[in-house]
């Protein structure tokens, strides 16, 4: 299996001479099965240059998983350029919005409103399929098989975890991880963390003998403070779950927008740091920080 | 046992997707979602309190979208699942639907009846706490008092004449309002809520609950017997009113558990002065009644 990224800012595309080096692109990632079956995981400003890249394969079969409908994830998605070309077949994944009452069949209807966009759905000459998962049901992709998984974000925002050849990575997508909205003086409170516990223990069940964890980890801890609810992950946070799951490799992704290049590497550092992060020791997980470019293989 | 008859069942099973939420669950949600910070507790404060509002939740989080490996029973637990803001989305759309009126044609007052509900969940959930702890969930006790009712202000929302009918035999034959829904409507409310639940796939026990409540040869269960002597002690005390008229001298319904002395029960139990303000506060139903 082969990992690409493609995308890793979060929120909205921040080009410039400041983050030059791990990219400006939103959230879109590649992934290649060992057969070669495509998998784009999110479809943020970052699948324009895979697209581009693509253009030499004809024809294209992609599978696009998208982990929630917020824009830094789908915007790049009408200029997937394989949706125009006839003779592609692109199926597009995702949740049901139950606010909507809506399946992920209306990401582009939405997206499209001619206002908005110039070109019509029709207008696309690839064959266009929708899928909308339910939760924990495997999608069965060449070799490979795509496990959404339920994560807490202000929208229904699905986790994917892709298995092929005893090999596996998960992606977050947004996350935050779960907090008690109850003090711990309430009387909700030791019922709701028993919830609470209860979910994380689900999640890292599901998680169990994975390889490789691509997380939200849009702030550090000091900064979390102020946007509780905001449905992101932290550095820190990241670190100790990546441990707690016992991974080989963590990717920190979905990089403020307006953290500069050098910024990003300070507050990386300094969480490692607090983390007493030790390479090399038995156990510890590898920790790096996304940037577009980057490729993993396993 | 009457029958339902498929006619009766169809116009039921989609009566509540247009059920308007109560009053002060209306008014508190949209003053609290004004404020982009509110906070996740008291919303879900309102929420748990309105039985339409409860329902609603629980049926988007037991739907098949979401095909959870075990039904969720707490709107708290939906929070988990869901996350805050979309539980806040689902209900501006509640609220968005309006307001449940007070009086309608069936004469049935609703404000009375959520006063009668709530005190009923807050004591079913007190007594499975003091009484029956490990053996049932409380929270689940706490539901099946907040609903064991519901299909009464179903009746009044979209049989009102039939209902009115019904209120009017109990009261002038002196029968049990169950017994005179089955004589009128044909099904009494415990079977019209239960139908809502299943078709909403709320978990097993909670949907024979609430079919069973007035049903003496029904299986009997740890949550039911919280459920049904809290239903007499709060009519013993006489808090909000359940439009039953009904007042013979009843028999604890669970008196292995509980003793034969329902007015000892209510004593042993203490003040229920904290879940009936806070009901009342919420039903926005006066002290004077």
């Amino acid at each position: 299996m082969k990992i690409h990224f493609w995308g890793v800012r979060g929120s909205i595309p921040s080009p410039g001479p400041h983050t030059f080096r791990y990219g400006g692109n939103t959230t879109c990632i590649e992934v290649r099965s060992d057969d070669g079956s495509l998998i784009i995981l999110d479809a943020g400003t970052g699948i324009f240059p895979l697209a581009q890249a693509l253009l030499k394969q004809m024809p294209v079969q992609a599978q696009v998983f998208i982990t929630h409908t917020h824009w830094d994830h789908i915007q790049g998605l009408p200029f997937f350029t394989q949706l125009y070309i006839p003779g592609n077949t692109v199926r597009i994944h995702g949740g049901y919005d139950v606010v909507a009452g809506r399946g992920i069949d209306q990401i582009m209807e939405v997206q499209l409103q001619y206002s908005y966009f110039p070109v019509r759905e029709v207008e696309m000459m690839a064959r266009i399929e929708y899928e909308t998962l339910s939760i924990g049901e495997p999608v069965t992709v060449g070799d490979a098989t795509v496990t959404p998984l339920l994560l807490n974000h202000p929208v229904v925002n699905f986790g994917y975890r892709v298995a092929c050849n005893g090999k596996s990575v998960f992606f977050t997508g947004d996350h935050e991880a779960w907090t008690n909205m109850y003090a711990p003086q309430d009387e909700g409170y030791a019922e709701y963390q028993q919830m609470i516990d209860a979910q994380q223990g689900q999640l890292d069940q599901a998680l169990a003998g994975l390889d490789v964890l691509i997380a939200d980890s849009s702030y550090t801890a000091a900064e979390y403070a102020t946007k509780v609810g905001w449905g992101h992950g932290t550095l820190e946070g990241n670190i100790a779950w990546a441990r707690r799951l016992g991974v080989k490799k963590l990717i920190c992704t979905h990089h403020e927008p307006t953290r500069s290049d050098d910024d990003l590497e300070r507050a990386f550092a300094a969480a490692l740091e607090a983390a007493e992060y030790a390479p090399g020791r038995p156990g510890e997980p590898e920790i790096l920080l996304s940037r577009e470019g980057l490729e993993l293989v396993l | 046992m009457s029958a339902m008859t498929p006619e009766l069942e169809r116009k039921l099973g989609t009566a509540v997707e247009r059920m308007p939420a109560f009053p002060r669950s209306v008014q508190r949600v949209l003053e609290l979602t004004r404020n982009i910070n509110c906070l996740p507790k008291e919303l879900v404060a309102v929420i748990e309190k309105d039985p339409v509002m409860t329902v609603k939740i629980l049926k988007v989080i037991n739907s098949a979208y979401y095909s959870l490996p075990s039904k969720i029973t707490s709107v708290g637990q939906s929070v988990v699942y869901l996350g805050i803001n979309t539980i806040k989305n689902l209900a501006l759309g509640f609220a968005a639907v309006g307001i449940l009126p007070r009086m309608n044609a069936a004469g049935f007052d609703v404000q009375r009846y959520l006063l009668h509900s709530l005190v009923v969940g807050g004591v079913a959930r007190q007594l499975a706490t003091q009484f029956a702890k490990g053996e049932a969930d409380s929270g689940d006790c706490y539901i099946a008092g907040l609903l064991h009712d519901f299909g009464k202000v179903v009746f009044a929302q979209f049989l009102a004449a039939e209902f009115r009918d019904a209120l009017t035999h109990s009261a002038e034959h002196s029968v049990p309002l169950h017994e005179a829904e089955k004589t009128v409507i044909g099904v009494d409310h415990g079977l019209v809520g239960a139908l809502l639940a299943k078709r909403w796939a709320f978990p097993v026990h909670l949907v024979d609950c609430i079919r069973d409540h007035h049903n003496p040869l029904a299986e009997p269960s740890v949550m039911m017997d919280c459920l049904r002597v809290a239903d007499q002690v709060v009519r013993l005390r006489e808090i909000g009113d359940s439009g039953n008229p009904w007042r013979a001298t009843e028999a604890c319904a669970a008196a292995e558990r509980f003793g034969d002395d329902i007015e000892a029960l209510a004593a042993k139990i203490g003040s229920l002065d904290k879940i009936v303000e806070d009901a009342m506060m919420f039903a926005q139903v006066g002290k004077e009644e």
